[in-house]
């Protein structure tokens, strides 16, 4: 096999192709792709025995970057928990913010796709690929906030109700343990449901590899897919009966994540709607991050065709709909404060909307409830740059959100006595932007071992469409 | 140098932050909530004005067991002396933290003297409030702490495990009274101080762990062995807690509450006695008596 030229063996469309508009009538799917073409655009690329200039040079640069976030997170369980910038009164700064945020985006990626799988609208499979490893990558850099923001990291095995000599047993009346148990499960159920999805398209790489290595690691992974009859009738039943469990993991991870606050006694935390604000902001950071990442992908990897402006404006509208739940939360969140009765609640709310940290209230205003109302305007929605830069602003906004939960509601405790303010140091940011790296080095080493778009069901969209 | 010393002030460039772990910002009052207070003439017109309303309760509490540990603060007596921050520091092994941690609010100090004002900036009236832990019997530190590290005995004392404290610091974040401290650094292991000075009766902290007042737990159960050795009663009676036994005024009663005997059982029957942040429903073992001010109306209209 490895003798045969690369040339030869895979058709190379991908280049030179121009990098086309978005407009209002485009399909799920532009016309001129057929059956043969779809999967040699796509298994190409992983199947490539060099990867792209721009993605050598990319993984360079995030490998330093994460390099970074290693070295901060070491000197960090070095030194103490002391090297970020809590105070006595705000106990949690931005390990939990940026927690909140990546599990956010990570079930709204989830939401998105597992929703509109079931639901079998047709731009579901062109961006479906980008939006489960973008909610798989996430959850990953997520996940390591609530443990590195521990006082004593080493210990954080002691959540697990394991057998031990001590008469430890984990206090499940605590928001952390079931916050715990809601990540555990949710990376579960994530990371079943891409692989699963992933298992015909990865039969595809293996039947097309070039080298014996890459045959066989695909091999591997395929689980022994031939692409039978019956094998397809049952990925089909797997993949249904997991987009709905990945639906209601998505909903209920974020909302567990909600009742660290909603459990607490802080003011601004102590509501029963924190739980379904959290999902309609997850989702709304969801649709952010996959227009984030399939809109310099559609270009990069040609997927011109098969992220259309369909693609594009059903995710703006997603994000319109997120952004006036999101917007309907914060009025709700305005008004609990009052109708709480409770002085501190209110003195609280008028320091989170007019006191130092003003800045972060107005910030998710005008980022998460403002900003995305532009697409109400049916032209903007296909301006690339612009849908860009409103995705972006927006995950800016969402980590603004809980950043304006955390801080805003620690600095002003019920005591006037006690209240403080977050002092913010270099380690808080190294971690910050470290996670951001993680992510784009984790998407990166995704994009180059793994079909970025869903072969199997790009092929049967088409020919739904053709025999439509 | 030689020669007479003397001390010269000379200005500085820049800013330099003063390192305090008083708040000099005027704390506001808010309608006699936290610091309750009246006039003579008003305690006779109201002698129940410290009370607030007796609300339901739905839930059927645990009955504690013979010994129910409390304390009282009589804010009469308070005059602000900081006699009893010192006295827990020191029985307590609480650290020092150093300019640059309380620049970042981390002081370690178990017990804080809270200050109110009320009137006018130029013609303040200011109270004083010892704050530590309320020992809440329904404690919310308890509730969301995931190892099960604080957790409350039969006694009423809500106790702090620190061996099982990983440091997910959600029980400061919910206390109410925001009296739990937090290692944020090895800071015992940073003391420079000799050896002798530390109380040995006294676990010391290691970093990443909640500390909080224990209502000085070593010395009931001191009070206890030495009872039991010596065939003396329980020892319940002769507990006196470190910002007790150093508070010049008397200002802390301490003691065993189902036993009428106590002084914390007498004063707490003082129609002034309340519990702080009541409306939270955390039922602190901790209350405190409302201060009543007799204002010479001739000296002007506040100064207590």
């Amino acid at each position: 096999m490895s003798d045969i030229p690369l040339s030869e063996k895979i058709p190379a469309p991908l280049i030179g192709e121009p990098a086309r508009r978005l407009f209002p009538t485009d399909p799920a799917m532009l016309p001129g792709l057929t059956i043969a073409t779809i999967t040699d655009r796509i298994a190409a690329i992983p199947l490539r025995h060099r990867g792209f200039i721009w993605w050598y040079a990319l993984v360079l640069f995030f490998t330093i970057w994460v390099g970074g976030l290693a070295v901060g997170v070491i000197w960090t369980f070095y030194r103490g928990v002391g090297m970020y910038g809590l105070s006595w009164p705000v106990m949690w700064g931005f390990d939990i913010i940026n927690y909140v945020w990546w599990i956010g985006i990570a079930c709204g990626c989830a939401f998105i796709s597992a929703a509109f799988y079931l639901i079998d609208a047709d731009w579901r499979a062109g961006i479906g690929r980008i939006a489960d490893i973008c909610a798989v990558t996430a959850a990953a850099c997520g996940g390591i906030f609530p443990i590195i923001h521990l006082g004593r990291p080493w210990l954080f095995y002691w959540l697990f109700p394991y057998p031990n000599t001590m008469g430890y047993w984990p206090n499940w009346r605590s928001p952390l343990l079931w916050d715990f148990w809601g990540i555990l499960s949710f990376v579960a159920v994530v990371a079943v449901w891409a692989l699963i999805g992933l298992i015909p398209d990865l039969a595809v790489l293996r039947d097309r590899a070039t080298t014996r290595f890459r045959g066989t690691l695909y091999g591997v992974a395929a689980f022994g897919f031939r692409g039978s009859g019956a094998q397809w009738r049952r990925h089909d039943a797997i993949v249904r009966a997991l987009a709905i469990l990945m639906l209601l993991a998505a909903i209920d991870t974020h909302s567990i994540a909600a009742l660290d606050f909603a459990g607490g006694l802080t003011p601004g935390w102590h509501t029963t709607q924190m739980p379904p604000y959290f999902v309609f902001g997850a989702v709304l950071s969801g649709a952010a991050m996959i227009l984030l990442v399939s809109l310099p992908l559609r270009r990069l990897l040609r997927f011109t065709h098969l992220i259309t402006g369909r693609h594009v404006d059903m995710l703006c509208k997603i994000m319109i709909c997120s952004s006036l739940l999101v917007t309907y939360s914060y009025g709700m969140e305005a008004f609990m404060s009052w109708y709480s009765g409770l002085k501190s609640e209110r003195a609280m709310f008028a320091d989170r909307v007019m006191g130092p940290y003003a800045y972060i209230y107005w910030g998710t205003i005008a980022f998460n409830c403002l900003l995305p109302q532009l697409f109400w305007i049916r032209r903007l929605r296909f301006v690339q740059p612009l849908v860009w830069l409103v995705s972006f602003l927006v995950l800016v906004g969402m980590w603004m959100d809980p950043c304006k939960i955390v801080l805003g509601s620690l600095f002003r405790p019920h005591l006037p006595s006690a209240w403080g303010l977050f002092h913010v140091q270099w380690d808080d940011l190294i971690t910050l932007l470290g996670s951001i790296g993680l992510f784009c080095m984790v998407l990166l080493i995704m994009i180059r071992i793994l079909p970025m778009a869903p072969i199997g069901q790009l092929r049967r969209l088409l020919t739904r469409v053709a025999s439509s | 140098m030689g020669g007479s010393t003397y001390a010269e002030i000379t200005p500085i460039k820049g800013r330099v932050e003063l390192a305090s772990t008083d708040h000099h910002t005027p704390l506001f009052q808010d309608e006699n909530e936290i610091v309750r207070h009246a006039t003579l003439s008003d305690f006779r017109k109201h002698p129940d004005f410290a009370k607030s309303k007796q609300q339901e309760e739905l839930y059927l509490r645990k009955p504690g067991s013979e010994t129910a540990w409390a304390m009282g603060v009589d804010m009469n007596a308070c005059i602000g002396c900081n006699a009893c921050v010192i006295a827990c520091q020191a029985e307590n092994n609480v650290p020092t933290v150093g300019k640059d941690q309380v620049l970042m609010e981390r002081e370690m100090q178990w017990l804080r003297i809270d200050r109110y004002y009320e009137g006018t900036p130029d013609e303040p009236q200011t109270f004083f409030q010892p704050m530590f832990c309320q020992m809440c019997e329904e404690a919310p530190c308890e509730i969301v702490c995931p190892p099960g590290a604080t957790v409350h005995d039969a006694e009423g004392l809500n106790l702090m495990i620190y061996n099982r404290c990983i440091g997910t610091r959600f029980c400061s974040n919910n206390c109410p009274y925001k009296v739990r401290r937090f290692n944020f650094f090895a800071y015992s292991a940073d003391q420079n101080r000799p050896v002798v000075s530390w109380n040995n009766n006294v676990s010391v902290r290691s970093g990443g762990v909640m500390e909080k007042c224990t209502y000085c737990v070593q010395r009931i159960w001191s009070a206890r062995i030495i009872a039991a050795q010596t065939g003396v009663g329980d020892g319940t009676l002769d507990v006196r807690t470190a910002c007790q036994a150093a508070c010049p005024t008397q200002a802390f009663s301490f003691g065993d509450e189902n036993n009428h005997e106590t002084e914390v059982y007498k004063r707490k029957q003082s129609p002034l006695d309340y519990q702080l942040l009541e409306s939270l429903n955390t039922h602190p073992r901790t209350t405190y008596e409302a201060l009543v001010s007799n204002p010479n109306p001739a000296l002007g209209k506040t100064g207590a």
